[in-house]
């Protein structure tokens, strides 16, 4: 079942036609077709190695497609929110240098203005973040650093926002933390405009089953819609390449991985 | 009998010159430094240093001017390392130990079958800053203000590509450019200076300022001018030491900035360990 962006007069912001990507010869995504409309909050989720990060690194135009075409709409602002395991810790940048970043300099002297300061501490404040800026990136909490990084990129006032793995490696108060800052910015309602967001996780039950909308994805995309539609045995097995159970829980899909009984068997009989 | 004349060897005029270089080149070394320390290049910068040792040589055999010999020798070299490293099986540290090693090999055997007696190796492997000439004061000093330019005017893409290449790329800032340009001014800054430091010396004064830096903050604005200070520091220190005691001065030099580094790892250390022990407890929601 590949459905429903839905389809209505607005203009997507984003659109991908039968795009294919690769490094080298051998192709890491093939023939991807889904669009992204004003206002979505999309995941992406599948295995590491399905090709997650280059479907996203394609929307942001770093990877160009071998074959196919992504349409970006005329004028598009993105912004891109990376994986916190691939930031340099140690970089000697404090909270409110890491948020100008993104912001070119009007003057040729690159010192920040009182009006970016002010501007810059404003989101901060937005965030949740107030009284933070001159602290060292590595001086904060995991959820305080996963907001620094979404101050840098809400400073670039982008009509789509770009999330690769936001809860990789987070403790379960601080995925709640990020999930519920994306669904105010997402709504409008943390003092930005609405804006859509793209995120990718293999977070399946902790993240993916909140989201509105779920690509499965491998190598291609495997099925599109709400995670009630998409998260069924099998597209999930299509998707992960192993059985899985759906259960429900306070009315929603709860995944479980299957094939645990052989496993705990295998376990019990050598405590035994 | 002796007698300490703490002014003494100004009166020299080779000794002034020296003096200013040895702090212009601290200066530069401390600037470009902060980007060798911070985007791991130090080990390009010491490959970089014996390949223009070898340009350098060619240069003087052949009797060509020491700038453009040495400095198209650098681009060769630059051009090879990033073809042997793109074959892929061999990787890049060893490409530049292959290409910048043959290249310091070929001109110790050229210095020593056509080299003049008058121009000793030492003073290639480990520097004179007594033998400036007004040009080497005026080469420096260019490269210094280029470079200053250039990182004030590029400030913040020059960070962002540094910290975060992948985000400042989607973000529109043209990334492939700024290594362009800091690899550039890197080279410009060894050619310029490695006569006055030494082949072997110059690695170390492109890093000893900037992590010495890097220990006292952590805002990225003000190692940028702390590192360049200390640089400069460490370069009339070890200047105005080596004239008493009589050793060339790049060894010096170093020496200084070594003596610094090891006093600041010591301060922080202490200091360091006590803020993330402070940490564990100071994690408000």
């Amino acid at each position: 079942m590949t459905s429903p962006s839905p389809s209505v007069a607005v203009e997507p912001l984003v659109v991908f036609e039968h795009v294919s990507c690769s490094y080298g010869d051998s192709p890491v995504v093939e023939a991807v077709d889904f669009s992204v409309a004003p206002g979505e909050f999309v995941g992406v989720v599948g295995p590491s190695g399905s090709g997650k990060t280059t479907v996203l690194r394609a929307l942001l135009g770093s990877v160009k497609p071998v074959h196919g075409s992504v349409r970006r709409r005329q004028g598009l602002r993105l912004s891109y929110v990376p994986q916190l395991e691939t930031v340099d810790w140690n970089f000697p940048v404090t909270v409110r240098e890491v948020v100008a970043m993104s912001r070119p300099t009007r003057s040729w002297w690159p010192r920040m203005t009182r009006a970016e300061i002010v501007q810059i501490d404003e989101v901060l404040d937005r965030l949740g973040l107030e009284g933070l800026a001159s602290r060292h990136i590595r001086e904060l909490s995991g959820g305080q650093q996963q907001r620094v990084f979404l101050a840098r990129a809400l400073l670039q006032d982008p009509d789509l926002l770009v999330l690769d793995e936001p809860t990789a490696g987070v403790d379960v108060r601080t995925r709640h933390e990020v999930l519920h800052v994306l669904a105010d910015l997402n709504e409008g309602s943390a003092g930005t405009r609405p804006m859509a967001i793209v995120l990718t996780t293999h977070d399946l039950n902790g993240l993916a089953a909140h989201l509105p909308r779920l690509i499965c994805f491998n190598r291609t995309v495997v099925a599109d819609g709400s995670p009630d539609e998409v998260l069924r045995p099998y597209f999930l097995e299509r998707t992960y390449g192993a059985p899985m159970e759906v259960l429900r829980h306070g009315g929603m899909p709860v995944v479980v991985e299957h094939g645990g009984d052989e496993l705990r068997e295998r376990m019990s009989r050598r405590g035994a | 009998m002796f007698s300490f004349d703490a002014t003494e060897p100004f009166q020299y005029e080779f000794f002034r010159n020296g003096l200013v270089i040895a702090g212009l080149a601290g200066a530069l070394c401390g600037l470009i430094g902060v980007f060798v320390v911070l985007r791991n290049m130090s080990y390009i910068g010491h490959g970089l240093s014996h390949a223009v040792f070898g340009g350098a040589a060619l240069a003087a055999v052949l009797d060509f001017n020491y700038f453009v010999g040495a400095g198209l020798w650098g681009l060769l070299s630059g051009f090879m390392i990033g073809r042997v490293s793109r074959r892929r099986i061999i990787g890049a540290d060893a490409a530049i130990g292959v290409v910048t090693t043959a290249s310091f090999a070929l001109g110790l055997a050229l210095q020593a079958r056509y080299g003049q007696a008058s121009r000793s190796i030492d003073a290639v492997l480990f520097g004179n800053v007594l033998g400036v000439f007004p040009s080497d004061i005026a080469a420096v000093a260019g490269v210094a203000v280029v470079s200053v330019v250039v990182v004030v005017v590029l400030y913040r893409r020059l960070l962002f590509s540094t910290f975060d290449p992948e985000v400042a790329g989607v973000s529109g800032v043209n990334v492939p450019a700024m290594e362009a340009m800091l690899m550039l001014l890197l080279s410009a800054t060894i050619l310029v200076t490695v006569r006055v430091i030494g082949v072997l010396l110059i690695s170390a004064l492109l890093v000893l300022p900037a992590a010495t830096a890097r220990m006292m903050t952590n805002s990225f604005g003000r190692m940028l001018w702390l590192s360049p200070v200390l640089g400069t520091a460490f370069g009339l220190l070890g200047m105005y030491a080596s004239w008493y005691a009589d050793v060339p001065s790049g060894a010096v030099i170093i020496l200084a900035g070594t003596a610094a580094f090891a006093v600041v790892y010591a301060v922080v250390g202490v200091r360091g360990r006590m803020r993330m022990a402070g940490l564990e407890h100071a994690h408000p929601a």
